[in-house]
């Protein structure tokens, strides 16, 4: 019945902040699904509502109005300590600035989330050396952040990302801070990860980076302007702008 | 995540600032070294006087003699003997609350046997005295009534005198042992009854007084220096005091509004008044220390906060990997629990290494019980929660986005 359902809907999203007695709409009345084993580019300037958008899809953050559904479950029935389970199970995080442990090595930082899972040290670390392995860092396994360089920082942290095997890897400007030749290896890195069925979500405002991924959903002042799917393998949608 | 987790965490967190994590430790080592230490001393003071009080026997009281007027000078308590052999007499044959009673003269002189020698008390009473104290024979016998009369040479020793000059398999009974150069036959050796009384030789009050102890100025035929007099029940012991304090009045021909010429005292009530004043200033001292704990809690509570303001980042990060808030809670929590715990056994050790230096030094007894370590060591987890529960609370209730904005 699940399989059926998109990994993802939103459907007629909204979130609205409050600073300084102001209401301030982040993202606006937004609607569209998420298949699995989808790559998808949301684009859009910065204050456009991207990052909001991913709190929202990481389960850090949810709807003032409308819903999210993951699959098919409604995120808003969920406890605060469900949805931090989730995110240790099911949503793989990659941030801009990698936010790795300064004070852990690779192999911890790769591990971590599957504390949260209640995995024994031993099988932590055992499936932290595949993930690194998988994205060819596993040399560099007990190495400490400080000591790698951006691009494999970067590496460690979408192996941390992928340890838990999630349904989603959300990666917010994965490449914003790297060199572009580093840039290009992290995005090819992730476009194989898509081509072995990973879903991934990737947050940027760099059309070159967009155009490598089949779906772009462009936001502008936290509306949808734009979702446009390249390949016509997948079926069009569109939402009126 | 579990408990144990959570102290793997803490421990890493801790190991990575090591003088910050040492120095936060150490308002609760100081306050558990010195609330070990207090208890040790106090307690081993308390065990000290209850073996005193136990030694004496129960229901005892004991007359000394008072201040006295010698032509209009006041002279010191006990400088003049003013009890005597009749006056023992008087209160056993008068007094029918009283049970047995006893007079006794002391001075310390060496014990020699063979080679060995000894200094120690000497003794010189009836065998009343160990009827009074409830103090039995380890082998051998009392004085025989011809002993006491007629000045016989005999001793009973006490069980130190008895370790120290006999050899362990020897049996002192029908041995020689000299006194100032009187040969005694050593016709009993007595059971232990604690360190401090057991160091003691009696011998008859009539053989002290003739033989060693009667040439000093102050001693005539008939005095005592001091009366112990066992009462038959706990409740008479007020009103046999009362009985014998007008019996001496009397006999001491002491005129009305003049002070008495002796003092009849309770020593155990007055051990037991001594107890409980002990326990008061060990109570206080406690408190005092637990001050000292409160302190290090408060440090404690201290660089937590500023452990949770530094590391929102990390905070963020783990929520967004899925650490639940819980989970952040109890890692700031245990963080904190480890620093008071490991304060706690430092100052475990360091009170026990004290309070054994003390007692080596001072030469007072301590005693250090479980149950003090144990309640240092409760406080100081009680600590740990009290002050590690609001930054570790704090930490967790981060908003998470928010936290990951944080540089």
């Amino acid at each position: 019945m699940t399989a059926l359902r998109p990994l993802i809907s939103l459907q007629s999203v909204s979130r609205t902040y409050r600073a300084d007695g102001v209401a301030v709409a982040a993202v606006r009345n937004v609607s569209f699904d998420i298949e699995r084993g989808e790559i998808v580019a949301v684009m859009g300037p910065s204050g456009s509502g991207k990052s909001t958008l991913m709190n929202m899809i990481g389960l850090l953050d949810l709807p003032s109005e409308g819903a999210l559904y993951l699959e098919g479950a409604d995120v808003a029935d969920l406890s605060e300590d469900r949805r931090s389970s989730l995110r240790a199970r099911s949503i793989g995080f990659v941030f801009q600035s990698y936010n790795l442990l300064a004070r852990h090595n690779a192999i911890e930082n790769v591990a971590l989330p599957l504390v949260y899972c209640g995995i024994s040290r031993k099988e932590r670390l055992a499936r932290a050396e595949q993930s690194l392995e998988a994205v060819g860092m596993v040399h560099r396994a007990h190495h400490f952040p400080r000591q790698l360089s951006g691009g494999e920082q970067q590496r460690v942290a979408i192996a941390r990302a992928l340890i838990a095997s999630p349904l989603i890897v959300l990666a917010d400007e994965p490449t914003g801070a790297l060199d572009s030749r580093t840039g290009a290896e992290i995005l090819a890195l992730f476009a194989a990860l898509n081509r072995t069925g990973q879903t991934i979500v990737m947050i940027t405002h760099d059309p070159g980076i967009a155009t490598q991924c089949r779906r772009t959903i462009r936001l502008h002042d936290g509306e949808l302007v734009a979702d446009e799917t390249l390949a016509p393998i997948l079926p069009k949608r569109s939402a009126a702008p | 995540m579990t408990m144990l987790q959570g102290f793997q965490i803490a421990l890493h967190a801790l190991r990575l600032n090591p003088l910050r994590s040492i120095l936060t430790m150490l308002g609760i080592v100081i306050g558990v070294a010195s609330i070990v230490t207090v208890f040790a001393i106090g307690s081993g003071a308390q065990l000290r006087l209850q073996e005193q009080i136990r030694s004496i026997g129960a229901n005892v009281l004991m007359i000394n003699p008072g201040a006295v007027y010698q032509g209009g000078v006041r002279l010191k308590e006990g400088s003049k003997l003013t009890m005597t052999e009749s006056d023992v007499q008087a209160i056993l044959e008068q007094i029918p609350e009283i049970q047995a009673a006893a007079g006794s003269i002391a001075g310390t002189a060496q014990v020699i046997h063979e080679s060995k020698n000894w200094n120690t008390t000497i003794n010189g009473t009836t065998t009343g005295h160990f009827m009074v104290r409830d103090w039995q024979l380890a082998t051998g016998r009392y004085f025989s009534g011809a002993e006491e009369a007629g000045a016989g040479k005999v001793v009973i020793l006490g069980s130190t005198v008895a370790r120290e000059l006999f050899a362990p398999g020897d049996d002192p009974i029908g041995a020689q042992i000299r006194i100032m150069k009187v040969p005694l036959e050593v016709v009993g050796v007595l059971d232990r009854k604690g360190p401090a009384q057991d160091d003691v030789a009696f011998v008859p009050l009539t053989t002290a007084k003739l033989r060693f102890l009667g040439s000093a100025s102050n001693i005539n035929r008939d005095s005592v220096a001091y009366i112990i007099a066992k009462v038959a029940a706990d409740g008479q012991m007020a009103g046999a005091r009362t009985e014998i304090e007008n019996l001496l009045r009397q006999r001491h021909r002491i005129p009305a509004g003049q002070e008495d010429d002796f003092k009849v005292q309770d020593p155990a009530a007055a051990m037991e008044a001594q107890q409980g004043a002990i326990r008061t200033v060990a109570l206080l001292l406690v408190a005092i220390a637990s001050v000292s704990l409160l302190v290090g809690g408060i440090s404690i509570m201290n660089v937590m906060i500023v452990s949770v303001t530094e590391r929102t980042r990390e905070i963020g990060i783990r929520r967004a990997l899925g650490g639940r808030m819980r989970d952040i809670r109890l890692q700031f929590l245990c963080e904190a629990l480890v620093l008071c715990l490991l304060g706690g056994a430092i100052g475990v050790g360091a009170g026990v290494t004290l309070s054994m230096t003390v007692a080596r030094m001072a030469g007072w007894i301590t005693s250090i019980d479980g149950q003090a370590i144990g309640l240092a060591l409760a406080f100081s987890i009680a600590t740990g929660l009290i002050f590690g529960f609001y930054p570790a609370h704090k930490a967790s209730k981060l908003s998470p986005i928010e936290a990951l904005k944080t540089e």
